[in-house]
């Protein structure tokens, strides 16, 4: 395993804001806005045909986003307030803070509607478009959560809307494929390549090459190109900008560490945004350690999905970031036992907070993660994300290398995940998962 | 460097390769492509053989990248069956240097094979720290591996003339030239910046979207063709040539050449679907590569002749 990040907890009151106030516009905010660069990360590798596309976003994300131009984030906070019910909890995990002899609070991001943080970001971008008179969306869904988060923004700001999913993942997904049926979306399948997130990807990009025009592709973690990166962190960022007050608010002091997990990274840059200027709070990004760290480079295959800790410098789907490819180049297939975290590339800005060594980056692997998955269930009353679950991995392995009040964000809930616990659990013995003999019989 | 043109005086000013700038100097130049390795390698030396035959000026071969974000499914296709038969950059290289064609060659792919290439990228993963430290070369060693090939330009859809510069430098270093793609939205100072990196000829996109044959072709081709006016680059039209007909038209409208791909790759997917020999495949490759040379050749001569507007 790795080691882990700084284990400071020296923060004074003298050294903090606490006056709950969270101002935007600091240094690691403001990282990225003006031209779309992290360090040696970021950038816009693009066809020429989506420039334009590109460059009208980049306008529209200044002027609405970062200027609020006909109040369009006044709008945007109201919707999350009123359709997504914010603001979230930040919830004090006794039982945890127990077990780990430390405070542990969960961000309840599993109480946004539709059961993820991904309708943070979702609604901000479908609103946007509505501001920049786009009449269509479109987008890619990996486990479907952002494609459901996309369907339901969609149908509350009544725009058209097409998810493209590999096809793959629907017959993984099918309750997810229902739920964007249900808010009026088209499910449009991808069979390229494994047909997983990576392949959706790059279809929606070549529907966007098409469409440019009347089309708004709402991009769903901080990847690709120039301005999604901090487009999406910006609407994500509710997260941390919330949990910095409350944490502020319940124990007069900033915490020690937040964890996220990390696939492409949008519930970790969310979660991170608001404490990055905060140098005493660690910061740690798990990622999916599959069922192995090494690599299989004949078959192209990663049999995990950590591009920060694993991965190597490159450029996909429209920016440089940190990969998973073989030494030709050619992307790998990630895997993860969360179809969430399962994408061979990362968002740049964690790349290059990873290189800075303000993000620790650790990889978790499948049995810590559904490990982590039953002991949050049992002890807390809350069934997460499998992607989730890998933070609270995390914080089984490395809770005595961590400080005094520790952050975890609950990115999701596991409602969606059921099938695949029942699966992976029954091929596991673990101590805190029920018996599953009545549920591996053939339901 | 290639010896396989000989050099003219044409307006060798333009770019780095003399044998490209010959390609366009003395009637329209017919670009075809093919994704090199598709379906097998030994086929698809003979179905550029094939191209060459049918009277390509310039040969625009494919190196498949995993996630090829420009292609639509036609050459997406060819791509994957190339990748399944373990095409590489290095077999990619040795393809390009067995070929024994007289047309001169040009590179398409995406940029991070350009960029890996000779970095080891990958093979240290496993055992990678977390500090992220990485030993990327960047685009040189592709470009002087290329040129050693024989390569004479380059062509990289997902390469923005913004963050060129790099390649730009290593392909003056080699002398190859590096195309760009100019779309029908490109206008204003993004169409200044992307011809100021451009050298060899311009690939005028026809129409928006991805690659794939068309049976019409767009209003969008003579609009760009008359934006690109100014610029004393050749003009090659691309996306959606597939018939003589269609080649005739775009080079009477002032086209200096026709890039044609998706329509040659569903030749090579027909004879993989229907078990075609490699020596039937090969001959409708070079038939249709006739038809389209002939009809540019018909479209300049109608151009040539004087008419009462010019």
């Amino acid at each position: 395993m790795s080691e882990t990040g700084p284990t400071t907890s020296e923060t004074t009151d003298a050294g903090v804001s606490t006056d709950g106030a969270t101002p935007s516009r600091r240094p690691g905010r403001e990282r990225g806005r003006a031209d779309g660069k992290f360090g040696r990360y970021g950038g816009q590798y693009v066809p020429e045909a989506l420039m334009p596309a590109i460059e009208e976003l980049t306008d529209a994300y200044e002027r609405y986003v970062l200027d609020n131009e006909d109040g369009f984030m006044d709008e945007f906070r109201e919707r999350l307030a009123d359709f997504g019910g914010r603001p979230i909890p930040l919830q004090r995990a006794d039982r945890l803070s127990e077990r780990y002899d430390r405070e542990v609070f969960l961000k309840r991001e599993d109480l946004l509607h539709g059961g993820a943080h991904k309708l943070n970001n979702a609604l901000g971008q479908v609103l946007l478009a509505k501001y920049m008179g786009k009449e269509r969306i479109i987008a890619e869904t990996g486990a479907g959560q952002h494609g459901t988060a996309t369907a339901m923004a969609a149908a509350h700001l009544d725009m058209p809307c097409e998810i493209y999913m590999g096809e793959r993942d629907i017959n993984r997904q099918r309750p997810n494929v229902f739920r964007m049926k249900l808010n009026g979306a088209e499910v449009n399948p991808v069979t390229a390549g494994r047909g997983t997130l990576k392949e959706a990807i790059s279809e929606t990009m070549r529907d966007w090459a098409t469409t440019v025009e009347n089309t708004h592709y709402v991009i769903g973690s901080v990847v690709g190109p120039h301005p999604f990166p901090v487009m999406v962190r910006d609407f994500q960022a509710v997260i941390s900008e919330e949990a910095r007050a409350q944490a502020i608010e319940k124990t007069g002091d900033l915490p020690t560490d937040v964890v996220a997990c990390a696939g492409g990274g949008s519930n970790t840059m969310g979660a991170f945004a608001a404490f990055v200027d905060d140098d005493p709070v660690a910061l740690h990004a798990i990622e999916a350690g599959g069922s192995t760290l090494e690599v299989d480079e004949e078959a192209g295959v990663a049999p995990n999905s950590a591009s920060l800790y694993a991965g190597e410098e490159g450029v996909l789907h429209g920016a440089r970031t940190k990969l998973l490819q073989d030494s030709d180049g050619q992307i790998m297939e990630s895997h993860s036992i969360s179809s969430g975290l399962d994408y061979a590339g990362v968002g740049p800005e964690l790349a290059y907070l990873v290189d800075e060594g303000r993000v620790n980056p650790v990889a978790v692997d499948d049995d810590a993660a559904l490990a982590g998955f039953h002991r949050l269930s049992r002890t807390e009353g809350i069934i997460p994300a499998l992607e989730t679950a890998h933070a609270f991995g995390f914080l089984e392995e490395h809770h005595e290398d961590l400080g005094e009040r520790v952050i975890v964000n609950v990115s999701g809930r596991g409602d969606k995940d059921l099938d695949a616990a029942i699966e992976e659990t029954d091929k596991r013995d673990i101590a805190e998962a029920p018996d599953m003999s009545m549920f591996t019989g053939g339901i | 460097m290639s010896e396989r043109v000989t050099e003219t005086e044409a307006n060798v000013e333009t770019g780095n390769s003399a044998a490209i700038a010959a390609a366009f100097a003395d009637g329209p130049a017919y670009i075809p492509y093919l994704a090199v390795g598709d379906p097998d390698y030994e086929a698809s030396l003979e179905y550029v053989r094939a191209l060459d035959r049918g009277g390509a000026d310039v040969i625009e071969l494919g190196l498949p990248f995993s996630e090829p974000i420009a292609e639509g499914p036609t050459i997406q296709g060819a791509l994957v069956r190339s990748l399944d038969a373990g095409m590489t950059p290095d077999r990619f290289f040795a393809f390009a240097e067995e070929l024994d064609v007289e047309a001169p060659l040009v590179c398409m792919t995406y940029y991070n094979l350009i960029y890996q290439y000779g970095s080891g990228a990958g093979e240290a993963q496993s055992a990678s720290d977390a500090s992220g430290t990485t030993a990327s070369g960047g685009p040189r060693p592709f470009v002087e591996r290329a040129a050693a090939a024989g390569i004479e330009g380059l062509v990289v859809p997902d390469l923005p003339a913004e963050e060129a510069d790099p390649l730009r430098e290593a392909c003056d270093e080699f002398g190859l030239d590096l195309v760009f793609i100019v779309a029908p939205t490109t206008v204003g100072d993004r169409l200044d910046r992307i011809m100021s990196q451009v050298s060899g000829y311009v690939y005028v996109q026809a129409r928006l979207g991805t690659t794939g044959a068309r049976s019409d072709v767009s209003d969008q081709t003579t609009e760009s063709l008359d934006r690109l006016d100014d610029y004393d680059v050749p003009k090659a039209v691309g996306f959606g040539i597939s018939t003589g007909e269609h080649a005739e038209r775009i080079v009477a409208g002032g086209a200096d050449g026709i890039i044609v791909g998706s329509a040659l790759v569903d030749i090579v997917a027909d004879g993989v679907d229907s078990d075609l020999s490699t020596a039937a495949v090969a001959d409708r490759l070079e038939a249709l590569s006739r038809e389209l040379k002939d009809g540019a050749e018909r479209g300049y001569a109608a151009r040539a002749e004087p008419t009462g507007a010019q």
